[in-house]
């Protein structure tokens, strides 16, 4: 069992049978009265986030969470298969865990993939990719203005909003955290 | 080339605006410095960044100019006229300035403040008032301190272990004088240091011109967390009663567990909305500490707490008196500690006697000199208005 002085960002804590992790803290304390730890918690399973006082002699029950760093294999219908690049290992992950990050992956990417009691829960892509411009419609010559973008699908499936000078062929760097282009990058 | 060493204040382009540790400002080349940084750089290669401290987590500086941010020496310039403004306040008012002993053998036992140890049978203060209360029991009318307090494992943004306290006291008199004292005393130290009643704060401005608005416990508890509270109920009513409220009580038992879990989820962040100081008075019997009953109204106490922009800044009695009481309130303590697992302190006999000769009927209060800086200075955070902060000694 955890207490309030164990607690720090990262600390994983099972709350109503949910893993949890620790996002922000901060010690609280009314003159006369007993101290807190008001803390900012994140459900693991949902990416909410929620805001709990935790009073000085309470305790928190550490969550079995793990997080292992697998190479993506390929789809198995409704499964993303990962595997564990030391020991081999392999697991399936739902399409429904995966959600739409599942159109960035590519062979062999190094995901994280979060594992509470022993299942596959989630999974985080590495922030920045490097993908390739499958489909997109030419420039329209004379339409110079700033702030214009034009859709294009990548070869990993996703479509991202990119400049007017991008065209197929091109090797793009994305940021899959907000599903944006950031560069064109040399092949 | 001469070599540049010191804080990245600005950056243009591709030029960095350097403070070096003498204090003179400098130009070089950008590199990948940012503001914030501390960096080196001789002739012609791009600066080289030492540390990188405002980027993401950042370890304790190495540098004496990194430690101090321009923004934090002028927090220090104003903590210096504040304690000069609170000097001639008290001073204008006739109070004696006094010094108390920092070391003793018997520290507060409130329940909840951990002494720091000082050898084998003595601690540091954790507040000075068993000291003032005997010299307003030799005599002494109207006293003020200002003093380093102590408390074990206190550490966040509105605390640190080791802090300064000013402590004052009236004899022959009551809260009531003591409360004028705050609101006048906030009001002339802001005005000497900002030049103005109104404090900028990072949640909002708070207008400190006296007098301060009031409101009573019950009335602070029913307003913001809905709850109906008598002040002497058992805990149990009192845990059925935040249960209704919706309050998330995380397994508390004790009366004043369950009290502040209520009041630290719902009371608090009310106060930090308000854009004027309030006094919170009246406080429930079960949270008396030093103080004595109301006539009126024996479940509750003559206790108020001051809160300036959602920051406790200072707790005030009508100090108790009666020697029997005192003693019976510190057995209690005794006992809380010892269920609680925490070290016991002996009592203050030399208080006790002091109380048995006769204390005047008194009023006394202890205000947060760093918070009561931060107000002025509208820092967020108490290590902004230290010269060595957590961390840096």
């Amino acid at each position: 069992m955890y207490d309030t002085s164990d607690i720090r960002k990262g600390l994983k804590v099972l709350m109503d049978g949910a893993p949890f992790t620790v996002v922000e803290f901060q010690f609280v304390k009314p003159g006369k009265g007993t101290a807190f730890t008001r803390t900012k918690f994140k459900n693991l399973l949902t990416g909410a986030v929620i805001e709990r006082n935790i009073r000085s002699g309470e305790k928190l029950e550490p969550a079995n969470v793990e997080e292992k760093t697998m190479q993506y294999l390929y789809q198995e219908g409704d499964a993303f298969v990962f595997m564990d690049s030391s020991s081999y290992e392999q697991v399936h992950v739902h399409s429904d865990i995966v959600g739409s990050d599942g159109d960035f992956l590519q062979d062999n990417l190094e995901c994280a993939v979060l594992f509470f009691n022993e299942r596959a829960v989630g999974i985080t892509l590495p922030n920045f990719i490097i993908a390739e411009v499958v489909e997109t419609e030419p420039a329209v010559r004379g339409d110079t203005s700033g702030n214009v973008t034009k859709a294009a699908k990548l070869d990993t499936g996703a479509e991202v909003q990119v400049p007017l000078f991008i065209t197929t062929g091109d090797t793009l760097k994305i940021d899959t955290r907000d599903r944006t282009y950031v560069e064109r990058v040399k092949k | 080339m001469s070599r540049v060493h010191g804080r990245v204040i600005a950056r243009t382009g591709d030029t960095l605006l350097v403070r070096t540790a003498t204090g003179d400002l400098r130009v070089c080349p950008a590199g990948d410095a940012v503001p914030g940084d501390i960096i080196e750089h001789t002739a012609a290669d791009p600066p080289r960044v030492v540390r990188a401290y405002l980027r993401g987590d950042y370890p304790t500086p190495d540098t004496e100019t990194a430690r101090l941010s321009r923004g934090r020496l002028r927090n220090l310039e104003k903590r210096a006229r504040a304690a000069a403004a609170l000097r001639s306040f008290f001073a204008a008012r006739d109070f004696v300035e006094v010094e108390t002993p920092l070391l003793v053998e018997a520290p507060g036992l409130e329940v909840h403040i951990e002494a720091v140890p000082a050898g084998m049978d003595e601690w540091l203060i954790t507040s000075p008032e068993f000291q003032m209360k005997r010299l307003l029991a030799a005599g002494m009318e109207r006293i003020y301190t200002v003093c380093k307090c102590f408390r074990a494992r206190e550490a966040g943004p509105l605390h640190a272990v080791e802090f300064t306290m000013v402590e004052w006291y009236r004899g022959w008199s009551d809260l009531d004088a003591i409360a004028a004292d705050t609101e006048a005393l906030v009001e002339h130290v802001a005005r000497e240091v900002t030049g103005s009643s109104r404090l900028e704060l990072s949640s909002g401005s708070v207008e400190v011109s006296s007098p301060w608005p009031r409101m009573t416990v019950r009335e602070a508890m029913r307003r913001f967390a809905e709850v109906d509270l008598d002040g002497d109920e058992p805990a149990t009513d009192l845990a059925e009663k935040l249960r209704a409220a919706g309050i998330d009580l995380g397994g508390a038992q004790a009366w004043d567990d369950l009290f502040y879990s209520a009041f630290v989820a719902r009371v608090e962040p009310a106060l930090a909305a308000m854009d004027r100081p309030l006094l919170i008075t009246d406080w429930p019997v079960q949270l008396a500490a030093l103080a004595r009953r109301k006539a009126d109204d024996p479940r509750v106490v003559e206790r108020f707490e001051a809160y300036v922009g959602g920051v406790e800044l200072a707790n005030a009695f009508g100090e108790l008196t009666d020697p029997v009481e005192q003693r019976a309130r510190f057995v209690d303590e005794q006992l809380e500690r010892q269920d609680r697992e925490r070290p016991v302190y002996p009592i203050d006999e030399k208080l006790i006697r002091a109380l048995e000769e006769g204390l005047p009927p008194s009023g006394g209060i202890a205000l947060g000199f760093d918070r009561l800086v931060m107000l002025v200075c509208g820092a967020r955070e108490i290590r902004e208005v230290l010269a060595f902060a957590p961390g840096e000694i």
